[in-house]
Order: C-alpha cells, then sequence, then structure tokens
C-alpha cells in the first residue's frame, strides 16, 4: 500500500459489484429454466448406452440444448478414457 | 369480467401485503369493484393491515369447502364501499386451496368486481402457485437487493411457464413495483438503482415506492399507506395505481431532491 492509497477512498462501489453478479447469475439461472424437461432423463438413457461399451463417469456425457433464432441444436459431448 | 392481478416476489418481507393493501384501496378509492383476496394460508396477515382482523368469521378455505358462501366471507373494507377483503385460513394444511376451488371462487367472484387481488404468499410453493396460476397480471414486488431481485427473476421464470395464460400459450403481463427504494443510498453507490433493476429483470417498471417511516406506521394502525397522501409512499401507490389503469405518469421519488430553505423552514408548520 503506498502512502498515497492512504488519502483514497477505500469505499466500493457495492452496488454496481451486485449488478454484476446478478447478470451473472440471472443470465445463467434463465439458461437452465429454458431446458426442457427431458433433457437430465435423455442424459442418463445415454449414458447408460455408452456404458455397455466404455467405461465412463456421469459428468463425462454432457447434453445440452441451445436455442437459435430458427432452430435448436442438442449438442453431446462424450469424454471417452484414453 | 374482472382483471386477476397477482402480486408476488419470491422472496418474503418485501412488500407484497402492504402493496396489496394500498393497491387494492387505491383502485376502489378511483370507483372500481375490488376484492383483495389473502392466498397466505395458515399466515394471514392481510386482515391485520387493513384493520378488519377483529371481524374475520369465514374465510377463503370455508368457501371452497362449501362451509360459507362468498357472503358470508368477503369483509367490507370500513373505509371505502368498492372494497372487499377475503381473508386467508389459518388452518396448518397447505394443500388446502385446490386449483378446482379457486377458480370456481375467482369465477363467482369475476360477475361481481372489476379487479380480483391476489397477494400472494412468499416462496414458490402451492400457496405462491395458486395465487399466481390465474392471474391475467402480475405486479412482482422487489428490493434493490441481490436476494430480492434474484427470487423476482425465478418468480417470473414461474409465470412464464406455469400460470394459466402460459399453458394457453397466452402471456401474463408483467409489472416491476420497486420497493424500499433509497435514492440517498442509490446515489453514494450502495444500493441498486431503479435502472440497473430493470436492466437485469427486463419488465416495465409500474412504480417506485420510496423508503418511509410512513410505511410502518400505516401498518401500526391498519389504514394502508395510499390513505395518506400526505405521505411519499402513499402518493407513490397512487401514482402505480393510476400506472395499471393506463395512466402515463412520469416517475416521482427516484432521485434525493434537496430541499431548499423555505420548504425546509415551513414543512413543519405545514404538517403540524
Amino acid at each position: 500500500m503506498s502512502f498515497l492509497d492512504y488519502f483514497k477512498s477505500t469505499k466500493k462501489n457495492t452496488a454496481s459489484i451486485a449488478k454484476e453478479r446478478l447478470q451473472i447469475i440471472v443470465a445463467h439461472e434463465r439458461g437452465q429454466r429454458e431446458q426442457p424437461d427431458y433433457l437430465p432423463m435423455l442424459q442418463k438413457e445415454i449414458l447408460e448406452v455408452i456404458r455397455k461399451y466404455v467405461s465412463i463417469n456421469q459428468d463425462q456425457v454432457q447434453v445440452q440444448l441451445d436455442k437459435n433464432d430458427d432452430c435448436s441444436v442438442l449438442e453431446l459431448n462424450v469424454m471417452l478414457p484414453e | 369480467m374482472a382483471k386477476i392481478i397477482v402480486i408476488t416476489s419470491g422472496k418474503g418481507g418485501v412488500g407484497k401485503t402492504t402493496s396489496s393493501a394500498s393497491i387494492s384501496t387505491g383502485l376502489a378509492l378511483k370507483g372500481h369493484k375490488t376484492v383483495v383476496i389473502d392466498f397466505d394460508v395458515g399466515l394471514r396477515n392481510l386482515d391485520l393491515i387493513m384493520n378488519c382482523e377483529r371481524r374475520v368469521v369465514y374465510d377463503f378455505v370455508n368457501v371452497i369447502n362449501g362451509e360459507a358462501t362468498l357472503n358470508q366471507a368477503l369483509i367490507k373494507d370500513k373505509h371505502n364501499e368498492n372494497l372487499y377483503i377475503l381473508p386467508a385460513s389459518q388452518t396448518r394444511d397447505k394443500d388446502a386451496l385446490t386449483q378446482d376451488g379457486v377458480e370456481k371462487v375467482l369465477n363467482e367472484l369475476s360477475e361481481r368486481f372489476d379487479f380480483i387481488i391476489c397477494d400472494s404468499p412468499a416462496g414458490i410453493e402451492h400457496g405462491a402457485q395458486m395465487a399466481l396460476y390465474f392471474a391475467d397480471e402480475a405486479i412482482v414486488v422487489t428490493n434493490p437487493e441481490v436476494s430480492s431481485v434474484r427470487d423476482s427473476d425465478r418468480i417470473l421464470g414461474i409465470l412464464q411457464s406455469k400460470s394459466r395464460r402460459a399453458e394457453n400459450g397466452e402471456s401474463v403481463k408483467e409489472h416491476l413495483l420497486l420497493t424500499r427504494y433509497n435514492p440517498i443510498r442509490v446515489e453514494k453507490g450502495e444500493m441498486l438503482s431503479v435502472d440497473d433493476v430493470k436492466e437485469i429483470l427486463a419488465i416495465k417498471l409500474l412504480g417506485v415506492i420510496p423508503e418511509s417511516q410512513s410505511v410502518l406506521s400505516s401498518s401500526n394502525s391498519g389504514v394502508p399507506v395510499i390513505h395518506d397522501q400526505s405521505t411519499d409512499a402513499g402518493q407513490a401507490y397512487d401514482d402505480a395505481v393510476e400506472r395499471l389503469l393506463g395512466a402515463e405518469k412520469p416517475q416521482r421519488f427516484i432521485t434525493n431532491e434537496k430541499k431548499g430553505f423555505f420548504k425546509r423552514m415551513f414543512k413543519g408548520a405545514a404538517t403540524a
């Protein structure tokens, strides 16, 4: 801490911190809200099918639905062990 | 046909019941036949805020169960003949409000009133869902504070997916009512501003109610704050009701008005 810092106002603008945090969490929660109800079930069943052939964990399969203007894209990400 | 308006928030303690009392009173004062329903089963409080707690004989659940007629349960407001209150039940059975039962009561009220105001309980459980399910419009009461804003967004999501209008492919008209607003703290950067909250929630602003001592004193005495038009909160609720009825009114009480010398000198004399 320098000598000059002593004179600077140490009070942060907490309202802008609040706004930033809210924008992030609200955007995240809205994204989850728009996911269809069947997605967790779909993820579970895909996992079971893959498990018949390869041994993987739950977090190695990721299913995500992204909505664009005129179409929806179902993204399926499977991480296979080495 | 009455217009059904739910007053909701997700978070508790932000001013739903206070706002329900003042908005329903305001509508009645402007000549509209209005009924306000307390949906907070088990935690009845609207009766206390509206000073009719000693006149409750039958309640909402009694009417649903056919143990009383609507006329027996409705309490006429002492101040205004256009206003009626339907109190909540104090039963501990939280599923006492059935969807069919609520619909039947709302249909019956719809024939007699212009506005049905539904005072929602906090949370997103059954009671809150029943309060918002049949709504045409929703007033989302929010404090300029992180947990309240987040919960309001959650409630907006429920309005957009689980209300009757949403199920029929229509939308519920959403209004933001920002309460307990303190312009001085906003100026200092200590509190979220109206614009911040509007930007995050992205819904139309109905009004801003300033943090005011008059709100507590009005609930102490059981007279909704809108009756006292000498107070800032009372005037702010009156503006909000005007806007709800379609009037264009500029927002007041969102900046820190510096009182001039004369105003300060004569304020005491004018209100004494």
